[in-house]
């Protein structure tokens, strides 16, 4: 392919510094999804079923949906701008 | 040999190859650089980094590993399931720090990072081999996924892996990390549409979910201690330790890294590890499959080496269950699932001998230009050794080495992710922690015996810990072991160290460097692709 310089290609992105912290209270969520699928005395038993799913099965696979929300939840509040 | 099956899977084989090749066009840059060939400029949007992250870690064999692990060894093999839902939420800070420190400076590898942070090239080629040694055999590990769809296929012989891999690393060597990237949107909807019809048809044909449970209730009633439908006492804090020790380790793979930091800023990383979960989801039900395995009374087949294969039990039940033309979709799946991976984990690893051996050691003024035909020509290397660890070496091999491997990988923990928020570790602590921990790491795989091939060492990853003398029957993850006695030795030989005032190197990266950003205008995009 050519050397040529390509017109479409966009020019390099200026680096900002606009935050000098990450620091919010927002991210003491995060906690939540990272410690609740640890405790597994609490899941690991065989009812109350759901949809014939034993309760270890559908309780963790509803761990993956918390992680989603509240790891959205700590993105959308620590946008910056808001 | 299923001939319905054969073609699909060829040609689907055929059509994600015209498209790696055809994705060195795709936003296209005049830049010969390892940054363009290696990351694609650094310039990947929310739903495209979505794709590309979700494609380069859910591997083909985590989709035949996974349920056949759930089939063997009941409710321990559901590890993979806390595992997968920690890691986001546990990466999601740590993660953006990395992509600001390697945004400013221009780092390529955790060893990049690690050699400017520490003014250490030692700890970096530490952190660089131990990135290599990691992923060869997970590389290898895809192969065997690939081919266990094959034999269940009916086609014998390893010739096919041979002509995949060519293929692969022809278009991976031109396309560099675009590829997988455009390769990863066909995997993915393929994942997504597969996987959503079998978990609602094949249950359907087993006799619903009540009785597939029952199935596998029963099954582990029947089967010696050590295996069980739920936890028992003896392996819950493995399945613990299993799964945290897997979420730190997956974001310390060379693989993992490479795919964060093509995104485009820090929202992108933000956004899409928020969305990741959702493959998270998606592998809770592949899991199942072992489930539905147990209930369906499916077998694993006799792979090439001569021995049942439990890698064949998922790609048996869809044989069993589905009518060839959509069971050839499904094995294409699995298929172009190995493919993904595999381009970006050779990349990565061809990364790590570029940026922390060659130029580090071998040639100290390597132009860009030359940086990234090096890395092009490793990435060939590294998917030669992989195939040449599976054709050479037995298979066995590569399994344990890549159990092996997550908890050496965790061992570059303290310089990669404690030195992303202090610099108050020694360099010469870290590299003494480091070598700590893979000794541990290498001494209690050994000392594990294989329950199901019945071999005394070498055999996996939970180490009781009645080998300590203690009286118990619970077992840990034999990383989780390593990196406590790593971390011990770095914090307590950082004191020491610096009591000593041991010299500590240079540390290249400032504050503000850990909070870089791009702003997110939406003006500058190209159209994608770019034509010529």
């Amino acid at each position: 392919m050519t050397q040529a310089p390509n017109p479409q290609e966009p020019p390099p992105a200026a680096l900002v510094h606009p935050v000098n912290s990450d620091r919010s209270p927002w991210n003491w969520l995060l906690l939540i999804p990272i410690v609740l699928p640890l405790l597994v005395p609490i899941y690991n038993r065989w009812t109350p079923k759901l949809f014939g799913f034993p309760f270890f099965f559908w309780f963790q696979i509803m761990f993956t949906l918390l992680a989603a929300a509240v790891t959205a939840v700590v993105f959308v509040k620590t946008r910056r701008g808001d | 040999m299923n001939v319905t099956e054969f073609v699909i899977v060829v040609v689907a084989f055929a059509a994600v190859s015209v498209l790696g090749f055809w994705a060195h066009r795709w936003r296209r840059s005049s830049d010969v650089s390892l940054e363009q060939w290696a990351l694609a400029g650094r310039g990947f949007r929310s739903w495209v980094s979505w794709f590309v992250i979700g494609g380069d870690l859910y591997t083909a064999y985590t989709y035949v590993a996974v349920p056949a692990l759930l089939f063997g060894a009941g409710a321990i093999g559901f590890y993979a399931l806390p595992y997968v839902a920690i890691e986001y939420p546990l990466v999601f800070l740590i993660m953006i720090r990395f992509w600001s420190v390697s945004k400013t400076h221009g780092y390529v590898t955790t060893a990049d990072f690690v050699r400017g942070r520490f003014g250490s090239p030692t700890l970096a080629l530490a952190v660089a081999i131990t990135g290599i040694v990691a992923t060869m055999p997970y590389i290898a590990l895809n192969l065997l996924g690939m081919q266990a769809v094959l034999t269940t296929i009916g086609i014998h012989g390893y010739w096919p892996l041979v002509i995949a891999f060519a293929v692969l690393a022809a278009f991976t060597f031109t396309s560099g990390v675009r590829a997988p990237a455009m390769i990863s949107f066909v995997k993915d909807a393929l994942v997504y549409l597969v996987i959503g019809v079998a978990i609602f048809y094949i249950p359907h044909r087993l006799g619903g979910w009540n009785h597939i449970f029952n199935a596998y209730d029963a099954h582990f009633k029947a089967t010696p201690p050590g295996t069980a439908s739920l936890l028992t006492s003896a392996n819950q804090f493995q399945y613990i330790t299993l799964a945290v020790g897997s979420a730190f380790a997956i974001f310390l793979y060379p693989h993992a890294i490479t795919g964060v930091i093509t995104t485009r800023n820090r929202a992108v990383v933000k956004r899409t590890m928020a969305a990741l979960p959702i493959y998270s989801f998606v592998l809770g039900l592949i899991a199942l499959f072992g489930v539905m395995a147990i209930a369906g009374n499916i077998k694993p087949l006799i792979g090439p080496t001569g021995k049942p294969d439990t890698n064949t039990v998922v790609p048996n039940l869809f044989q069993h269950m589905f009518p060839s033309g959509f069971a050839g979709l499904a094995f294409a799946m699995i298929i172009i699932g190995a493919l993904v991976p595999a381009a970006f984990m050779s990349i990565a690893a061809a990364n790590l001998f570029t940026r922390n051996i060659y130029k580090e050691y071998i040639r100290r003024d390597a132009t860009d230009r030359e940086q990234a035909t090096t890395s092009k020509i490793v990435s060939l290397l590294v998917k030669v050794g992989a195939l040449l660890f599976i054709l050479l070496i037995n298979p066995q091999f590569s399994i344990d080495l890549q159990l092996l491997g997550g908890a050496i990988i965790l061992q570059t923990l303290p310089p990669v992710m404690i030195g992303l928020y202090t610099r108050w570790l020694h360099r010469g602590a870290l590299l003494a922690g480091w070598a700590a921990g893979m000794i541990v790491s290498i001494w209690t795989f050994y000392l594990t015996p294989n329950v199901a091939t019945h071999v005394a060492h070498w055999g996996g990853t939970g180490f009781a810990l009645s080998h300590l003398g203690l009286h118990t029957e619970t077992a840990i993850y034999i990383g989780f072991i390593a990196i406590l006695v790593n971390l011990a030795i770095a914090f307590g030989g950082t004191a020491l160290l610096k009591a000593f005032k041991v010299p500590e190197g240079t540390d290249h990266t400032v504050h503000a460097d850990y909070f870089t950003d791009v702003a997110d205008t939406r003006a500058a995009e190209p159209a994608v692709p770019a034509g010529t």
